[in-house]
């Protein structure tokens, strides 16, 4: 008797449910054609193509809102992706049918060598860990009013993981493998140290490590690594490619040969040349940095 | 006895300079006197390398609406027109004079006499104020005159004088009551007759009872004035905290005291009003207190703008473990991050902190102990404030008044857990402030 009692009710819920989600779905499909919008099927197929870290290096709110301007525009044209490759660039461009925007893959880099044995920390600085408060408050522990304050800013406004501060010079470290050149970091800086930069032919650069705006003879006394805009570096370039303003030296990258004679001339060392393979007979400043991070990694292991 | 109603925090006073007399601090021999020494755009210099200079003579060109004049403290040459680093390591614009002598401008009365009858007009006292180059005293050096410039539909009902003097240390404020007492209220009268205030109110702490007796005395004869004995509670020198406490009424958010039919100055300023409008003085000389746990004669200065403060350090002995020396308060003052910079007008205290105070603690986690709602004289939640500043969330900050905060400081004095709340709120009130005049334009 329980039994067939219970088999009704089970029944009859069954029946009743099944009715509801008919009648729900018959009401769903007639809405759902009354009210469809025509969404342009190109816009998923580029945001498919685009990274997805929605990193806001492009200047627009995230991919997908990219890949709908692109579509009203019609072109890639100022409205590029700074860390696709240049294929999938290719792809977005065949499905725009344009030509696809020049993108020169770019990276950041930072214009600071102010570690703590070329620019010693004269005050102590305990605040919380904020650039942009640390630069609101005082010109830096080592009183470079234009160098890396060294709070990290910049790694947190990274999306991708690619800036780390060094321990050992307290300074940002870029990794070149993970960072794709949007400006987030660039953006974030109070003081606009990083700059972003063509990656070079075969990751190859010649920069101007240092953000100094100072007179040489003050920022001498600051940091033994700054450029104290002499102009030797321009002399020396055979390609134009080099202008001091507000006693820094930059390095245009478009004229950049780089034959590194700028580099040598540099009386500061603060000409940087980077990812070139070390010079035949083997000098010692390549060995020096290996035995100092094995130091302070057996400092922080403590 | 009066006082605030919500938060406040009662930090140990530390008066310690409270019996020394004002000294008058010697000449130097090269002093550098900053442009901007005051809230706004700083002053143009109107002197070039060469001149010879007078004091009281100007050298510093108000141009812009918020701006205040500044002249020379000193008789000599100038030297060069430079930019040199403030106590911040930042360099601002400054004329550096090679001082000669102490040869005052004519027409600046510079006896010690008392000059009790006020003669100049209404109009008169603010244009001299803004010639001076008067500035609020306390701290903040807002151009005094702009608080008198007021639109016809405003009227002032109160006239504030603070001299709670609720930073720990200092001590300027009581000495000029106990040195100086005619002279500001001489001062304070040439500031009603500005202000065409019904009342004016002196506000004193309690820690400070023969000021407030000798004052009261002195104010006897005198109709309108009131002296006010306040609880003796950090904050309540602030702007808003001091109309609350005397006159019970609330500054609305966003809006300055003469919304509230209030004026504010400091008793320091009122003194410096008494000198510009009696004596035709310039701010050219402030009261500034050296003093330290550590140090073994605490001193108040009389002393010129432009004085190198490693003249100071010389007269008075830098303590052995010194970690850090402040201008102005321990809760409100800075730091020094060039600690071989200048007096400027603002500077009312040069404070010689020891190690194990200047050291903050480890930061830990919040228990939500509600400590900081408690102290937060304007009724804010600083954990939850600091929170949202840490996330970025401004939109939130916003909505909890973090424009509002008046970075007093309570909230990171009372936490038990040594979180670094002020820091975070400062974030945010000027990424959130930046974002509501973004909006507006």
């Amino acid at each position: 008797m329980i039994v067939l009692l219970s088999a009704a009710i089970l029944l009859k819920a069954v029946g009743v449910l099944a009715a509801i989600g008919v009648l729900a779905a018959i009401v769903l499909f007639f809405i759902s054609k009354k009210f469809h919008v025509e969404e342009d099927p190109r816009i998923d197929q580029i945001v498919e193509l685009l990274p997805g870290a929605n990193c806001g290096g492009c200047g627009y709110a995230g991919c997908k809102n990219l890949a709908e301007t692109m579509i009203q525009r019609g072109t890639m044209e100022g409205c590029t992706c700074p860390s696709n490759t240049k294929e999938k660039n290719q792809q977005i461009a065949a499905i725009l049918g344009t030509e696809a925007a020049d993108s020169t893959p770019m990276v950041a880099i930072v214009r600071c060598q102010g570690n703590c044995e070329n620019a010693p920390a004269k005050v102590n600085y305990d605040g919380t860990t904020s650039c942009f408060l640390a630069n609101s408050i005082f010109s830096g522990e080592n009183f470079c009013p234009n160098g890396c304050l060294g709070c990290g800013d910049c790694t947190k406004a990274c999306n991708f993981g690619a800036i780390t501060i060094d321990p050992a010079t307290q300074l940002p470290f870029v990794d070149e493998t993970q960072c794709v050149g949007c400006g987030a970091c660039a953006k974030t800086c109070p003081r606009g140290v990083i700059e972003i930069r063509p990656k070079g032919l075969k990751d190859r650069r010649v920069y101007v490590a240092c953000n100094n705006k100072e007179k040489g003879a003050v920022a001498m006394k600051n940091c033994k690594a700054s450029c104290i805009g002499c102009g030797k570096c321009t002399k020396v370039c055979k390609f134009e490619a080099i202008t001091v303003e507000n006693n820094l030296a930059h390095i245009d990258p478009a004229k950049c040969k780089m034959c590194r004679l700028c580099v040598k001339e540099c009386p500061k060392g603060a000409i940087v040349a980077v990812n070139f393979p070390a010079p035949k007979p083997v000098e010692a400043p390549v060995e020096k940095p290996v035995e100092k991070t094995a130091e302070t990694i057996s400092a922080t292991v403590k | 006895m009066k006082t605030f109603p919500m938060g406040g925090v009662h930090p140990n006073d530390n008066k310690l300079a409270k019996n020394e007399a004002f000294e008058v601090f010697p000449l130097p021999k090269q002093a550098t006197i900053f442009m901007g020494q005051h809230l706004g755009a700083p002053a143009t210099p109107a002197v070039q390398k060469g001149d010879k200079v007078k004091v009281g003579q100007l050298i510093g060109k108000a141009e812009a609406f918020m701006c205040a004049n500044i002249h020379s403290p000193f008789s000599g040459t100038v030297n060069k027109v430079d930019m040199v680093a403030d106590i911040t390591g930042y360099k601002k614009t400054a004329v550096v004079i090679d001082v000669e002598g102490d040869e005052w401008m004519e027409g600046i009365d510079t006896s010690s006499e008392l000059k009790t009858e006020i003669t100049l007009s209404k109009q008169e006292i603010i244009n001299r104020m803004k010639e001076c180059g008067i500035v609020g005293l306390g701290g903040a050096c807002f151009p005094t005159h702009i608080k008198y410039m007021l639109k016809p539909e405003q009227k002032v009902d109160y006239l504030l004088i603070n001299a709670a003097e609720c930073e720990p240390y200092i001590t300027t404020d009581y000495r000029l009551l106990m040195e100086k007492a005619d002279e500001c209220i001489i001062g304070i009268q040439a500031l009603q007759k500005a202000s065409d205030a019904a009342h004016v109110c002196i506000g004193i702490e309690s820690n400070k009872p023969d000021a407030v007796a000798l004052l009261k005395e002195k104010t006897k004869n005198i109709p309108g004035i009131e002296v006010y004995m306040l609880k003796t509670k950090y904050p309540q020198g602030a702007e808003k905290q001091l109309i609350k406490s005397i006159t019970g009424r609330e500054v609305p958010s966003g809006k300055l005291p003469i919304d509230a039919g209030c004026i504010v100055n400091n008793l320091t300023t009122a003194h410096a009003v008494y000198e510009a409008v009696q004596k035709n003085k310039p701010l050219v000389e402030i009261y500034t207190t050296v003093s330290g746990k550590n140090l073994e004669h605490r001193h108040n200065f009389q002393i010129r703008i432009g004085t190198p403060l490693q003249d100071i350090y010389e007269t008075v002995g830098i303590p052995e473990n010194t970690g850090k020396i402040i201008s102005g308060g321990p809760m409100m003052g800075k730091a020094m991050t060039n600690p071989n910079a200048f007096i400027v007008k603002g500077m009312s205290s040069i404070l010689f902190m020891d190690e194990s105070e200047s050291k903050r603690g480890k930061a830990l986690n919040c228990i939500r102990c509600g400590k900081c709602v408690q102290a937060c004289p304007m009724g804010l939640e600083p954990y939850k404030l600091q929170a949202f500043s840490e996330a970025a969330r401004y939109d939130d900050c916003e909505k909890y008044g973090i424009m509002n905060c008046l970075e007093c400081g309570c909230c990171q004095f009372t936490c038990p857990a040594y979180r670094p709340l002020l820091d975070w709120l400062r974030i945010a009130k000027t990424k959130t402030g930046a974002i509501i005049r973004a909006r507006k334009k």
